[in-house]
């Protein structure tokens, strides 16, 4: 089974988001970057692949040469080589039009992103390259299993969970479930050494036009001071929440 | 070339969303001067939607479609959109909308953006705000193709009531058997309980509670306002509670009327998945709780003091105003 697993380049969930250039562009400066949270699950369920039923794992970045210490890092966890395919990420059309053709070349069983990205949460790359591909689509997957090529996966719901059969090609739009935050790895100095040794592709990318793009950020307004109420004056805080802020 | 809508019911009932959707397309289609027309599946009485501005309803009804399947439910959008000649798709943000919203747009060969806050900034260029980076920013995204797909962010807009003269149309999509690759075995849902998707009020506790035994405290305060309950993530991870209540940026948004957040610190993962939320509640015996600066109220003390005591008021107060 080939595995191919798209990786997203995104700010850390800890990161303070400043805009620059009249607020066009998001300020790197002092920002730590990581793996898309949401990819990195897909990633370690991908390894565990890997181990147990033999797949080969390729990652797969859109972006530029800055990203490739983040793939260096996927190979340290575990993934067999990593692809950067060499043009900025402005739109997820775009996006996936380019992870569609390095599909359609590398001829992969299964493709596992993450259901969305922490920076633009636009949440819509695993669907296109499904639409665009014609694969089998699960989105916000939350347990898959493999067997030849049936696949029995869970989504999660509005309230639950649902259960369906499918069978590969398939795109997985994948969350935390696909493995729990303890079964997330960090990179031990050997899986750092032999992820140097590596093979990390740089592909350009198709021409395709942009269906969208960023014209502007801008920052949620300062939130007036909190009104605080004394424990011993609860009656005041209902009064407030049926008579100020009408939620009651 | 009307604007297009997709009116999501469950057991043939709409759902609060759809109204929501077709309150928000009436105005963008003014806005555009053109009308709106609804898809629905297996809705049983469509009538409903022209309270709030519908003009004309597709209405599909087929047993195939009995349970939700991103690809065939996608691809009877996309003919729907087709069949009325729509340059404007606006869907919800669901679980499922989420799940066929890219199939939608890669079908119409359409830009889409999701998460979408309000109406058009302008409609030509094409300018909408949307949410970015886990609700820490905005985003003004402008959509060059000339059929638009919109993701409407959850309770972003609410219920604008507007009569129309509404007509309806029986549409059947032509759906091949692809579609239906993926099979739907079985389906699981808590029953009896308000989800975290549909609820208007969330009750939300940390690790302050101590422990999963103490998390009655918690479901008296939501039984009377008739909310979720959702935890922090570290109290998904000790598995005090199940993960499907876990609300912040790696977990479930939260976009509600009113979140109260018991024994929770705030971290800025947290605050990033809740913070859309309209009215926030904080109680934490830290003063120093970061959670406080983004809060519109807040109680310093010990939650299982006042937690029993605030449920026992609001049971008063509903008991007087019902």
């Amino acid at each position: 089974m080939k595995i191919l697993v798209c990786i997203s380049h995104v700010p850390d969930t800890t990161s303070k988001i400043n805009f620059i250039n009249g607020d066009s562009e998001f300020d790197t400066n002092g920002v730590q970057f990581v793996i898309n949270p949401n990819d990195e699950f897909g990633l370690t369920r991908a390894v565990w692949f890997q181990e147990q039923q033999g797949a080969t794992v390729t990652v797969v970045n859109v972006g530029g040469p800055d990203t490739e210490p983040t793939l260096r890092k996927a190979l340290a966890i575990g993934a067999n080589e990593a692809i950067r395919v060499n043009a900025a990420p402005t739109d997820g059309f775009f996006v996936a039009k380019q992870l569609a053709e390095v599909i359609k070349q590398g001829n992969y069983d299964l493709v596992i992103c993450g259901k969305e990205s922490l920076d633009y949460n636009g949440g819509m790359v695993p669907g296109m390259i499904a639409g665009l591909l014609g694969y089998n689509f699960i989105n916000s997957c939350i347990d898959v299993k493999i067997d030849g090529t049936s696949v029995k996966a869970i989504r999660e719901i509005d309230g639950g969970k649902e259960t369906s059969s499918t069978s590969l090609p398939l795109i997985i739009g994948g969350q935390k479930g696909l493995v729990e935050e303890k079964d997330l790895r960090i990179p031990n100095m050997r899986g750092i050494m032999t992820a140097r040794t590596k093979a990390l592709t740089v592909v350009e990318p198709i021409d395709a036009n942009n269906s969208t793009k960023a014209v502007k950020f801008e920052k949620p307004t300062p939130k007036s001071a909190v009104k605080l109420v004394s424990a011993d004056n609860l009656d005041e805080l209902v009064s407030l929440l049926h008579n100020e802020a009408k939620v009651i | 070339m009307s604007l297009l809508i997709y009116a999501e019911s469950a057991e043939g009932k709409f759902k609060k969303v759809a109204f929501e959707l077709a309150s928000y397309a009436k105005k963008v289609a003014e806005s555009l001067g053109t009308t709106v027309t609804a898809v629905t599946v297996n809705a049983s009485d469509v009538s409903e939607l022209s309270k709030y501005g519908v003009d004309k309803v597709l209405k599909i009804t087929n047993d195939k479609l009995a349970t939700f399947n991103a690809k065939a439910y996608a691809d009877a959008i996309k003919q729907a959109a087709q069949k009325e000649g729509a340059k404007v798709i606006v869907l919800s943000s669901t679980t499922d909308s989420i799940y066929l919203a890219p199939l939608v747009a890669v079908g119409l060969e359409a830009g889409f953006t999701s998460n979408v806050v309000g109406l058009p900034l302008s409609t030509s260029p094409f300018q909408v705000k949307r949410n970015a980076f886990s609700n820490k920013a905005f985003n003004i995204t402008e959509i060059s193709t000339d059929v638009k797909v919109l993701g409407l962010a959850k309770n972003s807009y609410g219920l604008v009531e507007s009569n129309s003269n509404l007509t309806t149309e029986d549409f059947s999509p032509n759906l091949n058997d692809a579609d239906f690759n993926v099979k739907v075995e079985s389906v699981e849902k808590v029953s009896g309980k308000v989800t975290i998707a549909d609820a208007e009020v969330v009750v939300s506790g940390g690790r302050g509670l101590k422990g999963p035994e103490n998390w009655g405290l918690l479901e008296d305060l939501a039984a009377v306002l008739g909310a979720a309950t959702a935890c922090s993530k570290p109290v998904s991870d000790l598995g005090w509670r199940p993960h499907s209540e876990h609300v912040g940026q790696t977990g479930k948004p939260v976009a509600t009327n009113l979140y109260i957040a018991i024994g929770i610190s705030g971290a800025i993962q947290h605050i990033a998945g809740i913070n859309s939320s309209k009215v926030k509640v904080v109680i934490n015996s830290d003063p120093e709780a970061p959670f406080f600066k983004v809060a519109d109220y807040g109680v310093v003390g010990d939650a299982f003091e006042i937690v029993p005591k605030l449920t026992q008021k609001l049971k008063e107060f509903k008991a007087q105003n019902s």
